[in-house]
Parts: structure tokens; sequence; C-alpha cells
């Protein structure tokens, strides 16, 4: 076997019950999808960790860019008034 | 389970000229070294850091899985159908971890079957644990207690690594680690409370056995650490190998009272001064011949390695071709 042939990697995602999000828990390596659900499966839920898996090739995933994370979030940094707790009201209806 | 190996790779030398950009960005990252943020794998990092997470992940994993072999030799053997389901989960965890550890690794930049040659070509270390035989059933009660008891140890504090991708797998296997030493325990308890005379000595023989290479797993002392100072800077070690050996020790001296048996050191004894147990003297030469490739087990344990990695190369291969060729279908259909 040489070294390109390595199986593709994979992310795999969770859903730990019912009414959570999927999240992200690790990767592996797996020749195509039906097996990389199968290896999560045994590597990622041996304990009943989860009620819904996802693996999505690693290869198909778009991430922003570390080096921009200033440029991508701070400008939210100055922005207050999107948060409730930015409106200071009356004691009579605070709990709005 | 756990590698020390980490401290006994040659020490790399730092580039000595560095671009001033470079510099700014080490700055910056040793800013939030200090400032205790974690470090994500596409964050920039210094190639030292890189080099030595790589090193130190990739041998922790490879200990994982060369750890299932020890064990593995009792899955056929284990006393009652409950202690073979026990040890079955147990050396399945052991790949998990090694799973997850190499995938911590490959954040990194290194594919997987670099660090599988690496260790099968023997330029990759383990943990020097593994290099020793089970020779009876109670061997497998010993390794939970005091060798995965040793890995909780050192690995806690991994949990809080400044390598996120590394800290998070941390996690997962220390919460699975316990099941491991609790297992342990209670398979020696059931030998030493319900047990035979016969049984009670087997426990004795397999603690004798494997006390002196239990606290080996902490490393060389801190002063002949090679990497201590380096990576206790960057939260990839959290405590010294002394530090870490001395709760082992002080933990397990309680423990085998609980137990019954006997730690074969005759200077081990509580120092109220200290407020820890004082012990003797471990033989480093023994430690540095295993390391070296001359323990009781080291060819074989390699060897077996090899051996499944060689053997499952067609059913790699077909893998492949089959998702290949299905990819193909779907594409024509």
């Amino acid at each position: 076997m040489t070294m390109s042939d390595e199986w593709p990697l994979w992310e795999v995602f969770v859903r730990p019950k019912a009414g959570l999000d999927h999240r992200h828990c690790g990767s592996l390596h797996a020749a195509d999808a039906k097996m990389a659900l199968e290896l999560a499966r045994e590597v990622y839920t041996r304990r009943q960790e989860g009620v819904s898996l996802w693996v999505v090739r690693s290869s198909d995933i778009t991430a922003s860019d570390p080096g921009d994370k200033d440029m991508y979030f701070d400008p939210m940094a100055d922005k207050v008034y999107r948060h409730p707790t930015f409106y200071q009201l009356p004691d009579a209806v605070d709990h709005m | 389970m756990y590698t020390q190996a980490m401290d006994l790779a040659p020490k790399e030398e730092r580039k000595a000229v560095r671009s001033a950009e470079e510099a700014m960005l080490e700055a910056r990252f040793e800013a939030r070294i200090d400032a205790g943020e974690f470090i994500e794998a596409k964050d920039w990092m210094p190639e030292h850091y890189r080099r030595t997470l790589v090193r130190q992940i990739s041998q922790h994993a490879h200990s994982e899985i060369v750890g299932m072999l020890p064990e593995g030799n009792w899955i056929t053997r284990a006393p009652t159908l409950a202690r073979k389901a026990i040890l079955l989960a147990k050396v399945q965890d052991e790949g998990g971890h090694g799973l997850y550890l190499y995938a911590a690794a490959e954040t990194l930049g290194t594919r997987r079957d670099e660090m599988v040659a690496a260790l099968h070509g023997g330029k990759a270390k383990y943990s020097s644990i593994f290099n020793y035989p089970t020779l009876s059933w109670a061997d497998v009660g010993v390794i939970g207690w005091l060798v995965d008891g040793a890995a909780i140890m050192n690995q806690v504090p991994l949990t809080r690594c400044s390598y996120a991708p590394y800290a998070r797998a941390m996690v997962r296997i220390c919460r699975e680690e316990s099941f491991h030493q609790r297992q342990g325990f209670d398979s020696l308890l059931a030998m030493m409370q319900g047990g035979t005379d016969e049984q009670r000595a087997m426990v004795q023989d397999a603690v004798d056995r494997w006390w002196w290479p239990s606290l080996m797993m902490f490393g060389p002392p801190d002063g002949q650490s090679t990497h201590g100072a380096q990576s206790a800077r960057w939260g990839i070690k959290r405590f010294s190998n002394d530090e870490l050996r001395q709760k082992f020790v002080d933990a397990a001296a309680e423990q085998a009272k609980v137990l019954g048996v006997t730690l074969p050191d005759p200077l081990l004894k509580w120092n109220e001064a200290r407020g820890h147990h004082d012990f003797g003297p471990i033989d480093w030469s023994e430690f540095q011949r295993v390391v070296a490739g001359h323990g009781p087990c080291n060819r074989e344990r390699l060897a077996a390695r090899v051996k499944a990695w060689e053997e499952g190369a067609w059913v790699r291969e077909a893998a492949l071709a089959h998702a290949r060729k299905r990819a193909l279908g779907e594409k024509a259909a």
C-alpha cells in the first residue's frame, strides 16, 4: 500500500440526545460514507454518547481562516446594542 | 495508557535566526500561551511546538495501540464471561484512545501512515511498560490498577494542555480510563478476598513484577528530563515527572493496604514531615535497557503490530477499491 492510498479523513458529529444540536467530536479514516458511519459508532459512541451521527468528508468542509479572525469577528465587538442588557429600563418593566 | 518516551527523544535545536515577521508571530503565540489560551490546529505555531506535539501525541497514540497487546493476550482465557466482556471493552477502549490521538496528531499536518511507518520502522517510541509480559490472569488486574492508575495521573493534567485537539482527546480518554483502573482493582479484590491462597499469591507476584515498571512510566527524574522545562511552559506538561510519581506512590500505598498486598519496596514508608511516602531508588538502567529495545517483549510487540498491518493490507485496499467502484457507479447512474 503506497502513501497516497490512505483512506480519506471524515469529521464526525454526534447528537448527544434528542433536542440537542449535533456537535463535532472528532475524526476518523474510512473508505466510504457507510464505513465512516459504522466506525464512528464504534469509536465515538461506545457508551451511548449519542442518538444520531453525521459524517462529512473533511475535504468537503470550508472553514474561515484563523488569520482573518479579527477582521471577521471583531466588527461585532462595538455593537453592544445587539444585546438586551444594553437597554436600561425601569424596574417595573425590566423583566421584559 | 500512556507514553513517557517523549522525554527521551534527542533535543532538537531551535532555529537561531528568525525573520522579523516570524519573531512577531512567535511573540504573539507566546503571549497567548501565557494568557492560558488554547491553540487550535490552523493557528500559527512555532515549528518546535508543532514537532514536539507530533512526537508526543503520536507516541502516546502508539502506546495505546501497542498497549492492546499485553491484555489482548488474556481475552480468550478470562476466567468468567463477565471478566471477558469487561476485558474486551477495555482493550477496545485502548484502540479507540489510539484513534483519538492519531486524529489529534493529524491535525498538525502529519499523515497517519507516516506515524504508523515510524512506529513499525522502530523510529517512534511507545511506552516501555508494554514491553513486559502478562504471565498470569492477575497481571490483567494489576495493569488496570497500577499501569492505568499511573497513566491517569499522567493524563489528567493533559486535559488542560495548550493544544486544543490534544486536550479534547484527553478529556474523552480520561473519562474512559477511570473504568480501566476500577475494573482492575475490582478483579484483584475478587481474587484477594474470595480467592484461594494460590490466587492471592498470583496477585502478589503480579504486583511484584509491575510495581517498579509502573513507577518508571512517569519518566526520568526531573533533573534528567530533556524536554521538561519547555513543555511545561507550553502547557504540554503541567507537573514534573517526580511530582506525579510521588502522587502515584502515595495513592497506591493506601490502595495496596485495602487490597492486602505488599508493594515490593522495603524502603517504602510514610514520612510524616514531608507528608508523603518515601520510596526506594528506581533502577534506571533497566528503564534505559527496555527503552533501547532490550526489554522482555520489545521484538514480539513490534512484530505483532507489523504483522497485523501487513496482513490487513488487502482489506484496506479492497475497501478503497470498493468505494471507488461504487462512486463511479453513482456517477454513471
